[in-house]
């Protein structure tokens, strides 16, 4: 099966609000710096756009309808991909794979500055007859997940207080991060209590954002510079069912992970695999997903954060962009922002957050509440089966 | 009345058997409009079009947008046109919004603002009787007063017929 390459990236950087510009003028300003950075013309060069959207989000039902003009795609193949960036990373990476197209441009943004009520379009996503008259705010699935794995996994308050501590730091060095800050477990653990047992700082925060990432066959991609390579990719749910879903584990994650890896013959991650940026859209979830990642035992996460095993100078760095804790909640712009991040640390040109040595990346994101709906690539310096 | 055609119509018994959980979704939004329909709203509001010229393709485009999506550049010389020009095409709509009959029909329309090159966007239709609509009449914006302008597209009221248009 042939290979496929990251040639070009662009993104706006997250920010809290963009009142100047309209959503339309954000995903321009990405899609310009990415064929930029790609060397290619979208009118001529790219033959599959896909954009990662959800219509509630958006505030317009058939969204994509409105996705072509500012990504160059008018009169070109366009789809939309109702899922996170990730996902549409994979179905850009079919649609090379298959042959149908030799270059595709892969957007997804948040303008979530435009939605009055955010928590409105959260709830709205709950099973509308079972669980949605209940009432309660939906970020509560979050903290019925984080008690039940801290309870299974014997992790406490503290431990998760750290994530937040070691993401926000790193975003301190990162020139795209909106919530980059020097905090400490105090103040983590002190922020009002939201839905007990996170804590207000426990949670990311929304902004907006676009990003898009163009990706190439191997015979373009053996041209261009700065070639990141896509070597593994995977993506599953798990029953909605909040009665049969697991509350501790994420399974999906799990079987996303062992696609991704058998994709791209890796045996044993935490060591073929040198950092990770993985979904921290609450605290918990960072030590979470990185066990479910099959990087870690249960449980072994919080000892290596605090031990600073996923510190910048760590032996296995992780969020050195600093997560969505530290950069904001993009929403279905998560996945491809971390991508972002992992093909500048292969490219080497991360700056003051260079993570030193790095071959081999991780990438992972998660659809946020309620959804069990999670994406896993695994990114090179060089092609599966050497350059 | 509409005509009534055979079939199995579902008795009132049938609905009370179906349960049904009612919701209304809490959906709000309150959208930036972005630097080019900025300012073309604000052009409406001193009762002014504004449209903006590609570079590249020379069209100009109204409204404007901050990119040509033909050329993939971004757009910035900016156009006084005039508030009048032709009918491309249109509808006459007997249902509202909601799809629940009204009197008298309303009549969107695509009118071609003259100075565009053949572009322009979609209005409503006044002072016209429906029966007398046509393809390329000329037509002219017919603005609100000055001081209840709020910059929007509603500043224009509709586009009337150009008397000695033809
Ligand atoms: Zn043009």
């Amino acid at each position: 099966m042939e290979n496929v390459a990251i040639i070009g990236l662009g993104f706006t950087g997250a920010r809290p609000d963009s009142p100047e510009l309209s959503y339309k003028e954000l995903m321009y300003e990405a899609a310009v710096k990415a064929y930029e950075d790609a060397g290619v013309d979208p009118r001529k060069d790219v033959g599959s756009f896909i954009g990662a959207s959800e219509d509630f989000w958006d505030g317009t039902s058939i969204f994509d309808e409105y996705l072509p003009d500012q990504i160059g795609g008018a009169l070109r193949p366009v789809c939309s991909i109702c899922n996170d960036g990730l996902h549409a990373i994979a179905t850009g990476v079919m649609h090379i794979r298959s042959g149908i197209a030799d270059i595709v441009a892969v957007e997804a943004h948040s303008k979530v500055s435009d939605v009055v009520n955010p928590d409105g379009i959260m709830h709205f996503a709950l099973d509308p007859v079972i669980d949605r008259t209940l009432g309660y705010n939906a970020h509560v699935i979050a903290g019925l997940e984080m008690y039940r794995y801290l309870h299974e996994a014997c992790v406490t308050k503290d431990e998760c207080a750290e994530v937040v501590v070691k993401n926000r730091r790193n975003a301190l060095l990162n020139p795209y991060a909106a919530y980059g800050a020097k905090v400490n477990i105090e103040d983590v653990l002190c922020s009002p209590p939201a839905y007990e047992p996170m804590s207000e700082m426990d949670v990311s925060n929304f902004v907006d954002g676009a990003c898009v990432i163009v990706l190439a066959s191997e015979r373009i991609a053996r041209n261009a510079n700065d070639t990141v390579w896509i070597n593994g990719i995977g993506w599953c749910n798990d029953s909605p069912n909040m009665g049969l879903r697991d509350w501790s584990y994420p399974r999906y994650v799990k079987l996303a992970a062992e696609r991704a890896y058998a994709d791209a013959g890796i045996n044993n991650p935490y060591d073929e695999i040198d950092f990770a940026e993985v979904d921290d859209t609450y605290s918990f979830k960072e030590l979470q997903h990185l066990e479910a990642l099959r990087l870690l035992e249960t449980g072994d996460a919080a000892r290596l954060l605090c031990d600073g095993a996923f510190d910048l100078e760590g032996e296995f760095p992780v969020n050195v962009s600093g997560g969505s804790l530290g950069m904001g909640n993009l929403l279905d712009a998560n996945g491809l922002v971390k991508t972002f991040e992992a093909v500048e640390q292969l490219r080497g040109i991360a700056g003051q957050r260079q993570v030193k040595n790095a071959e081999t990346a991780l990438v992972q994101s998660w659809r946020g509440v309620p959804t069990t709906s999670g994406a896993v690539m695994i990114l090179g310096s060089e092609p599966k089966g050497g350059a | 009345m509409a005509k009534e055609y055979p079939g199995t119509p579902l008795k009132s018994k049938d609905f009370k058997k179906a349960l049904k959980t009612k919701y209304t979704p809490s959906a709000e939004y309150a959208w930036s409009a972005g630097q080019a329909i900025n300012s073309f709203l604000n052009g409406l509001k001193e009762g002014r079009i504004l449209g903006i010229k590609c570079r590249g393709c020379k069209r100009i485009l109204v409204p404007p947008r901050a990119f040509c999506e033909e050329c993939f550049i971004s757009v910035e010389d900016w156009v006084e046109l005039k508030d009048t020009g032709r009918v491309n095409t249109f509808a006459i709509s007997y249902l509202d919004t909601m799809a629940n009959r009204i009197k008298k029909p309303i009549i969107p329309a695509v009118i071609e603002i003259d100075g565009a090159g053949g572009n322009g966007f979609l209005h409503i239709l006044g002072e016209v009787d429906p029966k007398k609509v046509k393809f390329g009449m000329k037509v002219k914006a017919v603005w609100k007063p000055a001081k209840e302008r709020k910059g929007d597209i509603t500043d224009i009221k509709y586009f009337k017929p150009l008397k000695g248009g033809d």
